[in-house]
């Protein structure tokens, strides 16, 4: 299994001024921990909100469609948001990289399994949805090798990433808050778009 | 099949979606709204997403308007209750001047209604403290761009209630 800060880096390395939408464990500051991305201005996390990552970044690739848009959802997100994978599909942005961060688990809530967790087949399931691309990594390696060619598909690409649970079980309200706020990325991303 | 005389039609609404520089059309259709839509898909200038449930809505209007568009929502007042957390987490939370245009199912002036989706849906905009304008006719159309200025005046969703069915033309 990937460690979802490698996973991160990983993908930043790769952004080339691309933006990003991270959610749950792909959002290191949800733990009140530094961004591992090199570049807050393009940068667009997303906490709570009923698993919207997939939908919020759908939105800003239809909005910015010479810019790539890398989500980074939760297999919990996700199941709570699941027709975001049809609604995606269908307006089908050749801008747009879905990774899901498949850990199979509610790691923010203490860790507890996740519906079909184990044995929902998120490959199958994107492809069926009608994504343009579908991969799946369960390696550091493996992702580092393949992630070149995952970049130049043409999207929306679905990105299956099995990653290791990083269980958060400290009630919300102790909780470290970001220090970077949702309202404030949401202030600072059309600036850094020139867009307002 | 709808037998009374229509006082709502489509091109009022979209004349002034256009007149608002509005880019997108974010929406599940409704039972109200087959005529609007046969209408949208030939406006070559507003974009329509549709959704397959009413919560995903407001979040990709957010990414839309983060990203430089200017986008409404066209839901019926059932998906209104069924998007809660997506309005306060990506409409109240984050200061997106969002109009819902919401179905008022079960809206109607003569006596009670036995719809409780019409009889819930202002007490549960009351509750999030959003304003919000009714429709019924096309004479009151332009209160869309009443509520366009005050979403963007204020930087808060602010609902039109859509309490008519479309006609045809």
């Amino acid at each position: 299994m990937i460690n979802n800060q490698d996973a991160v880096r990983l993908i930043d390395s790769k952004r080339d001024g691309s933006m990003i939408v991270p959610t749950m464990n792909a959002n290191n500051v949800h733990f009140g921990l530094p961004t591992v991305t090199t570049d807050q201005s393009l940068d667009l996390p997303l906490s709570g909100a009923m698993g919207k990552a997939s939908s919020l970044g759908l939105g800003l690739a239809l909005a910015q469609p010479e810019k790539k848009c890398f989500i980074l959802d939760g297999d919990g997100s996700l199941l709570m948001n699941l027709g975001a994978l049809v609604t995606l599909a269908n307006k089908a942005p050749k801008n747009l990289y879905h990774f899901l961060f498949n850990n199979g688990v509610y790691a923010v809530t203490g860790g507890q399994p996740i519906p079909g967790s184990g044995q929902t087949d998120w490959e199958e399931m994107a492809k069926a949805a009608g994504y343009a691309a579908v991969f799946s990594f369960d390696n550091l390696e493996d992702l580092t090798t393949g992630i070149d060619e995952v970049l130049a598909a043409e999207g929306p690409v679905f990105v299956h990433l099995a990653v290791e649970p990083e269980i958060e079980n400290t009630p919300v309200q102790f909780r470290q808050r970001p220090s970077r706020t949702v309202l404030q990325a949401f202030q600072d991303l059309p600036e850094a778009l020139g867009v307002r | 099949m709808t037998t009374h005389e229509a006082v709502l039609h489509p091109p009022a609404l979209i004349a002034e979606l256009k007149k608002n520089d509005i880019t997108h059309i974010v929406w599940l259709p409704d039972s109200e709204t087959n005529f609007m839509y046969q209408m949208l898909m030939a406006e070559p200038s507003i974009d329509l997403v549709p959704v397959c449930r009413e919560g995903e809505t407001m979040a990709i209007a957010a990414g839309l308007w983060v990203g430089g568009k200017k986008p409404v929502v066209l839901i019926q007042n059932t998906g209104i209750f069924e998007s809660g957390d997506s309005i306060r987490g990506l409409g109240l939370d984050i200061n997106q001047p969002l109009v819902m245009l919401i179905g008022y199912r079960g809206w109607t002036r003569r006596g009670p209604t036995p719809d409780s989706a019409a009889r819930y849906i202002e007490h549960i905009l009351h509750a999030w403290g959003l304003n919000y304008y009714l429709i019924e006719t096309d004479e009151d159309a332009d209160r869309i761009s009443v509520a366009i200025a005050e979403a963007e005046r204020t930087q808060r969703p602010v609902g039109v209630l859509i309490g008519a069915e479309f006609g045809s033309s």
